[in-house]
């Protein structure tokens, strides 16, 4: 059996003396694996770098093999991420959390098309880490670990909110919260998708997902550790500001 | 059968190098059976010679056959420029460019969150006291030009900013290398690094 997609290259192993096995993340069958034959070889090792664009072909005698690629690409991201430490920390951050959440050979067609954005804008700075909390809201959405920011989980509230619960992932006005206030996490603006979007509003929303990723995500793949990239990703934001 | 089990343990061995399989192994071995005293005999004295000195240096990381490696030992090399590379194959390519007349660096791996690969489990801190106690004026982050290579390159300049003159090595076009041939990203590294004529 056999299918043809685009995908993005989020790793790639070196198998053997001359193969690889990577990992890409297709449009239509997701997370999948599979060996790439001479994927060592000086003229398609390069290619193999995470974050690349990629038109591979898969073939199995039986679909629960791991299969092999026959890899094209289509664009590579390299130049734009070695571009400068923020764009290297973000693709590495984007394709860690992606081989870590999302489940093997199931489609997530919507995360495909805004991880393909968000890489697509690699080397623009000034853009590029509010683009990436739009994507990590979106992934948490598609896990399932959506937040819910319209609406005050406790007055019912759709004005002055300003926290978020970190149980149930609803907003919070400030007399919603009462005494429980100092446990909420922060609701910045730019969560909501509204205002200037500061650095500083940024990192404070980035503490706010890590708290899901973390707590809420990473506990569903058995209490796994987030991964560093991502704490490195966020030093190297927050060192800016 | 029993009479070859010693030939076969050899073939065995030399199938698992690099480059060889169990076929091409058995060529080999053939070949040095009948070239007992040209090749046979030394190349088993030179093993079990290697085997006994071949060490990692101390100082740098490269293999040599004592402590303290030639390049780290050599007052000649001590120009106060240390080259940061990734593996000793590595060292070893640079050495046979004959370019570079300062002291290595070898890392032994790169930085990866997919393995699980962290600064500790490199020879970064070493790098650093080596850094603070050599005299060193400029380090060169002579790593591989990947996602791996590059996020190890910055950390390590993170680490050592404001410390000591920090130069990585140019990306673009190889020496023979056609541009209809070449990938966008390294097309895109080359213009961005143009230079004057």
């Amino acid at each position: 059996m056999d299918w043809r997609d685009h995908g993005i290259l989020l790793s790639s192993r070196r198998h053997g003396e001359t193969a690889a096995i990577i990992e890409v993340f297709t449009e239509g069958h997701g997370r999948h694996a599979g060996v790439v034959r001479g994927g060592t070889s000086r003229k398609i090792a390069p290619i193999l770098q995470p974050g690349a664009q990629l038109d591979v072909l898969w073939r199995a005698r039986l679909e629960e093999h791991i299969g092999s690629f026959q890899v094209e690409p289509l664009r590579s991201r390299a130049a734009a991420a070695f571009s400068g430490r923020l764009a290297l920390a973000g693709l590495n951050t984007v394709v860690a959390l992606l081989s870590f959440c999302l489940p093997e050979r199931e489609p997530h067609p919507t995360i495909y098309r805004q991880t393909e954005q968000l890489l697509d804008l690699l080397g623009q700075d000034e853009v590029w880490p509010l683009a990436y909390l739009r994507w990590e809201l979106a992934l948490l959405d598609e896990l399932g670990f959506g937040l819910d920011l319209s609406v005050c989980a406790v007055t019912g509230a759709r004005e002055r909110l300003i926290y978020v619960s970190p149980k149930s992932g609803r907003a919070v006005t400030a007399a919603g919260a009462g005494d429980w206030a100092d446990r909420m996490l922060p609701l910045p603006p730019c969560l909501r998708g509204e205002g200037p979007a500061p650095d500083n509003e940024i990192a404070q929303a980035f503490a706010t997902t890590g708290h899901f990723l973390e707590n809420h995500l990473a506990r569903g793949l058995g209490h796994k550790p987030l991964p560093e990239a991502r704490a490195r990703f966020i030093e190297t934001f927050t060192r800016r500001i | 059968m029993s009479s070859t089990r010693d030939i076969d343990n050899l073939i065995e061995l030399m199938a698992k190098l690099p480059g060889l399989g169990p076929r091409s192994a058995r060529r080999a071995v053939l070949h040095l059976i009948r070239k007992r005293a040209l090749l046979l005999t030394p190349l088993a004295d030179q093993i079990s010679v290697v085997a006994e000195t071949a060490r990692e240096c101390l100082n740098c990381g490269n293999v040599g056959t004592a402590d303290i490696c030639d390049i780290c030992e050599s007052e000649k090399r001590a120009t106060g420029e240390l080259c940061v590379v990734e593996d000793v194959a590595d060292l070893w390519a640079m050495e046979r460019a004959g370019v570079f007349k300062g002291r290595y660096h070898v890392l032994g791996g790169t930085l990866s969150a997919l393995d699980g690969v962290g600064p500790d489990d490199l020879r970064i801190p070493r790098l650093r006291d080596r850094v603070a106690s050599e005299g060193i004026t400029e380090v060169i982050l002579a790593l591989n030009a990947t996602v791996d290579g590059q996020t190890t390159a910055h950390y390590i300049a993170e680490q050592l900013d404001g410390q000591v003159r920090l130069t990585s090595l140019a990306q673009g076009v190889p020496i023979g290398g056609e541009l209809d041939y070449l990938d966008d990203g390294t097309i895109t590294a080359a213009l961005r690094a143009r230079k004057e004529l």
